[in-house]
């Protein structure tokens, strides 16, 4: 029996930050030191704290260690396994408390404490590419529960209770949309996961399907039986690697279990599932032409209805849920709907997983009831701005969301407060802006991340994003006139009203919601030709003040010799010269060159 | 190809393995604290640890964590076993080797009964 669990988190950011390698050297020095029978190790996904990766999790203490580097193995090997000293230099300080100071449990981190994890409950907790771990953890129990049981309606009728809605965007509620395929017909229906996600800034589906993949297989299984899907499709990013190849394990595994396939647990039900690899087309996220990719036709949307519930893949009835809304499921049954309805608002139940990311401290993957304020995810959860900057906005539902100023860091997040105020709740990704962003410029990088995008269908979105970026563009150089604002905002309505699918119809939202709440700053792009944020690079000129010593640096450094000046006098640049790359501050020693 | 039998004797068996990653609640957990510097690990409390860590996983004793210390000052009387009920009281166990340690997991952290023969204090 192991005395020792070590748990290495595997998911992507702590991967890019060698901790396979950590992984490894553990191993081998385990074997070295014939301890391999003492101490389990153990590859889990995602802990959530990717600002602290690689982290590190050491039982039956449960220490927390994060910032592991490789050399740091043999002091946790000789010191912590060994001896049972804890390694208190490596404990984590959690910095999102008014103090620092290490702690020694991960629960113990106001990140983790002020969370509930239901769709991420065995994230950083199982190994994902082992069954046994995920049964240990009640795993496959509400697919036996289903099967022997509940009836089909019966199942639908508890997910309906539940109240859950769709995580990937739009919130439809979930037991309505298993209902119409249920009572659809068809000789073949299709049950799909929606794993196609591409928000710049979203990694909550990603980390689900590293960190417990079975989840989603017992889900969607649990869906089969309910409607009465023969055949299942995970359609999932190929730029997800390390989530396609735990994907294809589990279903591997599942199948040897017995747990997919023909005549599942002897139960006489049959359902099978297969991965199906995006080529990274953000359209592909929608759902009609995710179900086009999948039969492998051009990914291109359709105009609904005919909803996927009655006429979907290969024409037959499909379901077809996001990653997230199935790894609530096997809890809600097990737990029960009025488990799951407690949780959240009146008209958004259960939990939401958000990917905290941009200027914050704690950047990862947090999960929080719904009705949880911005404000506790940005402060207390996220551990606020780094280097003491000011909040500015936070861009939720990325390039089809809104942003949220300060003024609305109170709203509880669910699905009807946030379209209130003209946001929304997206999938999940939540990126935290500080002072030195500049709106119109986020509004402009969104913007150009959907005209890329478009997949050129339908008009609307083919050529009046284009448009709107080119009026965007011409903003931020200062060549706009305050015409061009109304212009805008009378196109980006347009665009909302006319467009084919929901990437189009959304796609003026991060335009809109900047213009809202930080139309001064537009005017002071217009009008007074400056960037507030002196991000903007036609608007904004480097200066050299009176702390110039005439040292000569920053004229060599200068790629474009913009900078002359006479030693020991105060240097000027010549503005018509410079292309504002930003070489000469960084290479000046007293700081005398500011941005205007 | 598994029965929903063979799916819950897996369950049942990986129970044992898990038990020590639980820490979902400390605020009712009983803490079982081993000294183990120097001296202690010379006494045998390794050997001690080991033993207490597969009794409470194979009794599947939940909200039990057995836990090492570097720091428990009590040279003559090592291998020197804590025992911190939830509302923050301890026994201290003087002097356990593995036998001991395996009653003290039955008596003290299954039945709830102090062993009066074993204690170095009780406070």
């Amino acid at each position: 029996m192991f005395k020792n669990h070590v748990l290495v988190c595997g998911g992507t950011g702590c991967h890019s930050n060698r901790s396979s390698e950590i992984y490894k050297e553990f191993q081998n020095q385990l074997i070295e030191k014939g301890l391999e029978k003492d101490v389990q190790m153990v590859l889990t996904g995602c802990f959530g704290l990717c600002a602290a990766g690689p982290v590190i999790i050491v039982y039956p203490e449960g220490a927390f260690y994060s910032k592991v580097k490789i050399e740091d193995v043999t002091e946790i090997i000789d010191e912590h396994i060994i001896k049972g000293r804890i390694v208190e230099r490596l404990l984590h300080e959690d910095e999102s408390g008014k103090e620092t100071e290490p702690v020694q449990a991960l629960s113990d981190t106001n990140f983790y404490k002020r969370q509930t994890r239901v769709a991420l409950r065995n994230c950083g907790v199982i190994n994902p590419e082992d069954i046994d771990e995920y049964i240990a953890y009640d795993g496959y129990q509400a697919l036996i529960k289903c099967l022997t049981e509940l009836k089909p309606q019966e199942i639908i009728d508890i997910v309906k209770q539940s109240g859950i809605r769709g995580r990937g965007g739009a919130g439809f509620p979930t037991g309505m949309k298993w209902q119409f395929t249920h009572d659809a017909v068809g000789d073949e229906k299709y049950v799909c996961c929606n794993a196609d996600e591409g928000d710049p800034g979203a990694f909550m589906d990603r980390s689900v399907l590293e960190g417990d993949p079975h989840a989603v297989l017992e889900a969607m299984t649990i869906a089969a039986y309910a409607i009465g899907g023969t055949q299942g499709y995970i359609y999932v990013r190929a730029e997800y690697p390390i989530a396609v190849q735990r994907l294809q394990i589990a279903i591997n595994q599942a199948r040897e279990y017995g747990l997919l396939g023909k005549n599942i647990l002897n139960t006489g039900f049959s359902f099978d599932i297969d991965i199906r690899l995006g080529a990274g087309a953000f359209v592909c996220g929608e759902e009609t032409a995710l179900i086009m990719s999948i039969e492998g036709n051009r990914g291109e949307p359709n105009p609904k209805p005919p909803f996927p519930a009655n006429k979907g893949l290969f024409g037959k009835p499909t379901l077809l849920n996001n990653v997230e809304t199935y790894a609530n499921i096997p809890q809600i049954i097990l737990k029960g709907a009025e488990w799951f309805s407690a949780m959240g608002t009146e008209k958004s139940k259960g939990t939401k997983v958000f990917a905290l990311g941009g200027k914050i401290v704690n950047t990862g993957l947090v999960e929080v009831p719904m009705g949880t304020t911005l404000r506790e995810v940005v402060e207390e959860i996220g551990g606020g701005i780094p280097n003491g900057k000011k909040f500015k906005a936070a861009q939720m539902g990325g390039p089809s969301g809104g942003c949220i100023p300060e003024e609305h860091l109170d709203v509880p997040i669910d699905f009807d407060s946030l379209t209130k105020i003209g946001a929304m709740m997206g999938s999940g990704g939540l990126i935290v802006m500080d002072e030195d962003t500049c709106m119109v410029d986020i509004a402009k990088f969104f913007l150009e991340f959907t005209v890329d995008e478009s997949c050129g269908k339908c008009t609307p979105c083919r050529i009046c994003t284009k448009r709107l970026l080119e009026m965007l563009t011409k903003i931020t150089e200062g060549t706009a006139t305050l015409e061009d604002i109304d212009k805008m905002e009378k196109l980006c309505y347009y665009i909302k009203d006319n467009a084919l699918c929901g990437l189009g119809q959304t796609a003026p939202n991060p335009v809109l919601s900047t213009i809202r709440y930080f139309r001064d700053e537009y005017i002071a792009h217009v009008v007074d030709k400056k960037c507030p944020a002196h991000v903007c690079k036609k608007l904004s000129s480097y200066v050299i003040t009176d702390k110039c010593i005439g040292c000569s640096l920053c004229s060599r450094k200068c790629p474009v010799n913009a900078i002359s000046g006479v030693i020991k006098q105060k240097f000027v640049i010549d503005q018509a010269k410079c292309i504002k790359c930003g070489a000469c501050v960084d290479s000046c020693k007293f700081k005398a060159i500011v941005k205007e | 190809m598994k029965t929903i039998a063979d799916i819950m004797a897996i369950r049942e068996r990986m129970q044992s393995e898990i038990i020590i990653r639980d820490n979902t609640d400390s605020s009712t957990e009983t803490r079982v604290v081993v000294g183990m510097a120097t001296c202690g690990i010379n006494a045998g409390a390794r050997e001690v640890f080991n033993t207490l860590i597969e009794e409470v996983s194979t009794r599947l004793l939940k909200n039990t964590k057995v836990i090492r210390s570097g720091s428990i000052d009590a040279s003559g009387f090592e291998p020197v076993v804590e025992i911190y009920a939830p509302n923050g009281e301890k026994v201290t166990y003087a002097k356990v080797d593995v036998e001991k340690a395996k009653k003290i997991v039955e008596e003290h952290l299954v039945n709830g009964k102090v062993i009066d023969e074993y204690l170095i204090s009780k406070k």
